[in-house]
């Protein structure tokens, strides 16, 4: 696998978070490393930051992770995930002001390509489904 | 409302392993008694799993309390907000812990001496909780009890005026339209409800008055 910008995706539910990383597999394929986390530590709806943390850094590249989140509380958990990362690896992680499923997909056929972080972003933002 | 307060809400600095654990246990046992309530509450406005989270994230606590208490004060407060953020779930880790962890940095080595010095630890807190829920005072959150307690405690503070700005505090959030978390998405229909994070964080000020009290 070459080194892209890696994709996470964060939702409440495990089920949407692991829909969507299958969609941007299907889609795009395997050139760009997914991973998905939903759900709180006993199962039930919510976001998780140790869980965020570990999705991070299972696909952990220096070229850059690009985060995608749903509702509110996703969104705060991520940003506290990634400022809880060591070694200032929060810098090279981006969380994408878009759509959780189009955002993904849009990131990953960005980073497919070999993109920057900041590039990967642009496209998934500006994309209007 | 205690009647029998002492004076002020000084706390002993020379017992400052003794303070932090009485702290923990104090604030997992009001969590522990009312964790149905705040679900409760949670379950009007919220999601429903806000008494669930804190016991959860407050047993972590307890569980931790002995390697915590023999920090020095401004660390014990970090790492008590650090475990509390893994293990809350929800918003409600990141906020509660974000503020711990920011009181813990603007603390030195010992417990606060005074009402102003807990203040001063308490605005810390207060600023990270606005950052790190891009928020403010007025939109139905723990703020609106957290803001009028640290300008209880900077104007003198007895632990019975605290709590009373707290209580009053915490009552002003009914009738407040959440712009905030997920009470926001149901607009006016949040009002005529308590906010639930304003309600641990009244029940936190007033188990934190309670050792103040005691020590």
């Amino acid at each position: 696998m070459s080194d892209n910008v890696a994709i996470v995706i964060v939702s409440h539910s495990a089920d949407v978070a692991k829909g969507a990383a299958d969609m941007v597999r299907q889609m795009v394929g395997d050139e760009v490393k997914v991973a998905f986390t939903g759900g709180t530590a006993d199962g039930a709806l919510g976001t998780d930051v140790a869980a965020i943390m570990a999705a991070i850094d299972a696909v952990w590249t220096q070229k850059g992770v690009a985060v995608l989140v749903d509702l509110g509380g996703a969104e705060t958990n991520t940003e506290m995930a990634i400022e809880m990362l060591e070694d200032g690896r929060g810098e090279r992680v981006a969380i994408l002001n878009a759509p959780v499923v189009e955002g993904a997909v849009m990131a990953a056929t960005e980073a497919s390509g070999g993109s920057s972080l900041e590039d990967v972003r642009q496209t998934a933002e500006d994309f209007q489904s | 409302m205690t009647t029998d307060a002492p004076p002020d809400a000084t706390t002993d600095a020379t017992t400052g392993a003794g303070l932090v654990a009485a702290l923990i246990e104090a604030a997992a046992a009001t969590i522990a008694a009312h964790r149905d309530e705040l679900s409760e509450l949670d379950r009007a406005i919220g999601d429903g799993d806000h008494g669930h989270n804190m016991a959860r994230g407050f047993e972590a606590l307890t569980a931790a309390a002995d390697e915590i208490a023999a920090l020095p004060f401004g660390k014990a407060l970090q790492k008590a907000g650090t475990t509390l953020v893994m293990k809350v779930g929800g918003a409600s880790g990141p906020l509660f812990g974000s503020a711990l962890m920011a009181a813990g940095k603007a603390s030195g080595d010992d417990a606060p001496r005074s009402a102003a010095e807990v203040a001063t630890l308490l605005d810390a807190a207060i600023d990270a909780v606005k950052s790190r829920g891009k928020s403010d005072v007025g939109a139905k959150t723990m703020l609106d009890v957290l803001a009028p307690v640290a300008d209880a405690l900077r104007t003198g503070g007895t632990t019975a005026a605290v709590r009373e700005a707290a209580a009053a505090a915490l009552e002003a959030t009914r009738p407040m339209i959440a712009t905030k978390g997920r009470a926001a998405f149901l607009g006016e229909r949040s009002a005529g409800h308590l906010d639930p994070g304003a309600r641990s964080s009244a029940l936190l000020v007033d188990a934190a008055c309670t050792v103040a009290e005691r020590s």
